[in-house]
């Protein structure tokens, strides 16, 4: 069956220029604000009772002439020493990350597929 | 991204005049950086020895990723590499979304690129006796200065990213060799490994950072359209780049974990320099200086030259304003597209730490290479073996793609452990986007236009 082919309708040159700076500003206010104001990145934490001295940070005599040689002493080293990742998260923090993931990627599919009809129907049944 | 041009109202296709060795160095030239710089943050995440083995898991998410594209690739021969193959199999909206997953895993690629050239310099700068030398004014001039080069179209070739990568890649076996791994005068693994202080969720963990080992290695089978024989040249070439990375990586990891105790080495920002500082060796020192910054200039090249050119296929085919499908009239370059990504790069290299934005590159890439296990299994549907003629069938189908399918789901729990809030800011990031498009853009987009296989019309449709 013949189909009409779809015309899409010119953007004016004040719709892409909004179009554009509307995917600067989701650039900005969605990856960048998070990094910027420190609430994405590593949650972290540090190891408690630790003396800033090589043996109080655990480091035997090779880790300690290595960090020397890379200009550390045991205070500046110390913040390194005893940083560590924070791997406790809550079930529903979890639940809630991977149902967005999931949710993203069958809207996606779903709706591409809907649009995908029109391509296959216009490029097969004209 | 390979294109077709137009020159003088003709539509002109690229030359096939590519073999593996050239498949094998596109994908190792934008790669091999990785081996430089970000790998050890999975030493952070896990231990170094959770860090050996997220490089051999990543490695075989890398080799599914290499043979379901190899497959799809060679045969839909149309510009775009896996944005092409999103509209001929998935539909718009997806190609939209993998169009973008292209543009900002290369975007912060390059970021973090200029960000290690910064801080290699002010490094430098500082032990030179100049302590005054600050990072900014270089990560600023790193990404103008490349950006200027890609508009004047005057940007390296493939030809000078092979010797800028060969020299990287000799510099990293000379260390290697200089440090005398066959004895323990120089590397003490045996005094510094601590086995895995996260336990083996520190293994799961360091995944999130073993795909920087390979990340940007499906980029060799963009060049479909000029390889003299994509049945031999992609599959061929892409797995020995993997494995040519996987030799790198192994030879890295010994280095470093043999060299620094592994606090240190998983919060540097340039491990491979740091190991030839510690050598001792000046010579060394002044080679791993010009290896790093070799690797970083090549691969940020390489990045705002892919990266432009998807941004100018969707703006090309609609999806984005057209005015980023204009070519420069006289460089004969996406211009526009170009210099809009420079700002993007800029903020995120001047502003944000080297770990967050190799995430943001790491998540498009995993966004990525999700897509592709499904677009896999759709293709083999859509068009069963016999029905199209395919450049290279991968063997196995389908468990490459179920193989990747539970690697990527591994390595969002990896991104989850500690980066949570950055995964779900990429997520809200691409749902707006996604809606954006789904109820803006697409109202502009051409329906027909967007498939141009010579196919028989899909099963199912």
């Amino acid at each position: 069956m013949a189909k009409t082919i779809y015309r899409p309708p010119v953007q004016s040159k004040l719709g892409q220029l909004i179009d554009s700076l509307f995917l600067l500003v989701l650039v900005l206010a969605s990856l960048f604000v998070p990094v910027y104001f420190g609430l994405a990145g590593g949650g972290k934490t540090t190891l408690e009772n630790t003396a800033k001295t090589w043996e109080g940070l655990g480091q035997n005599a090779t880790m300690q002439a290595q960090w020397e040689k890379l200009g550390y002493t045991p205070e500046t080293a110390h913040e390194l020493i005893v940083s560590r990742f924070d791997y406790s998260f809550s079930v529903p923090a979890l639940a809630i990350t991977a149902f967005v993931v999931i949710a993203y990627f069958v809207f996606v599919f779903r709706w591409s597929k809907k649009e995908y009809k029109d391509v296959i129907s216009e490029r097969f049944d004209r | 991204m390979s294109q077709y041009t137009a020159v003088h109202g003709e539509k002109v296709s690229l030359l096939r005049v590519l073999g593996p060795g050239h498949v094998w160095a596109l994908g190792v030239g934008i790669v091999l950086v990785g081996e430089y710089m970000g790998w050890n943050f999975a030493v952070g995440k896990g231990g170094a020895l959770a860090a050996l083995i997220a490089c051999w898991a990543a490695g075989m998410l890398y080799t599914c990723v290499a043979m379901i594209d190899s497959e799809v690739t060679s045969t839909v021969a149309a510009a775009g590499g896996q944005y092409a193959q999103a509209k001929h199999i998935v539909g718009p909206l997806m190609a939209f979304n993998v169009g973008l997953f292209l543009v900002f895993a290369y975007t912060m690629l390059e970021a973090a690129n200029a960000i290690t050239l910064g801080y290699l310099v002010q490094t430098v700068g500082g032990m030179a006796g100049f302590a005054d030398t600050h990072d900014k004014p270089f990560i600023v001039l790193t990404i103008m200065f490349l950006a200027f080069l890609n508009y004047r179209g005057v940007y390296a070739t493939l030809t000078f990213n092979l010797v800028l990568t060969a020299i990287a890649f000799v510099a990293i076996l000379i260390l290697f060799a200089s440090v005398r791994p066959w004895t323990d005068e120089v590397l003490k693994p045996h005094e510094l490994l601590n086995g895995l202080p996260y336990g083996w969720l520190g293994v799961l963990a360091a995944m999130h950072f073993g795909m920087w080992y390979y990340l940007g290695i499906e980029g060799t089978t963009q060049a479909a359209e000029e390889v003299r024989s994509p049945s031999r040249a992609l599959p061929l070439g892409t797995m020995t780049g993997i494995i040519t990375l996987l030799i790198a990586a192994t030879m890295t990891w010994y280095i470093c974990v043999g060299l620094m105790p592994w606090e240190y080495l998983g919060q540097a920002v340039t491990p491979l320099f740091d190991a030839a500082r510690l050598t001792g060796s000046m010579p060394l020192m002044i080679l791993l200086f010009i290896g790093t910054i070799f690797s970083t200039l090549a691969s940020a090249n390489g990045c705002i030259n892919d990266a432009s050119r998807a941004w100018f296929s969707m703006g090309r085919d609609r999806y984005l304003p057209q005015v980023f499908g204009a070519v420069h009239p006289k460089y004969r370059t996406p211009f526009r597209s170009i210099v809009f990504l420079v700002p993007v790069a800029l903020i995120f290299a001047y502003f944000a730490p080297l770990d967050q934005v190799i995430t943001f590159s790491i998540l498009s890439g995993l966004l990525e290479y999700t897509f592709m296990a499904f677009n896999v299994l759709m293709f083999r549907k859509m068009w069963p073996l016999g029905t199209i003629r395919r450049g290279y069938v991968h063997p196995f189908h389908p468990l490459p793609a179920v193989v990747l399918l539970i690697l990527c789901s591994m390595t969002y729990f990896a991104v989850f452990l500690g980066y949570g809030t950055q995964l779900l800011a990429m997520m809200v990031f691409y749902i707006v986007a996604s809606l954006w498009f789904a109820f803006h853009r697409y109202k502009f987009v051409k329906r027909g236009d967007q498939f141009s296989m010579p196919w028989p019309r899909p099963v199912g449709h």
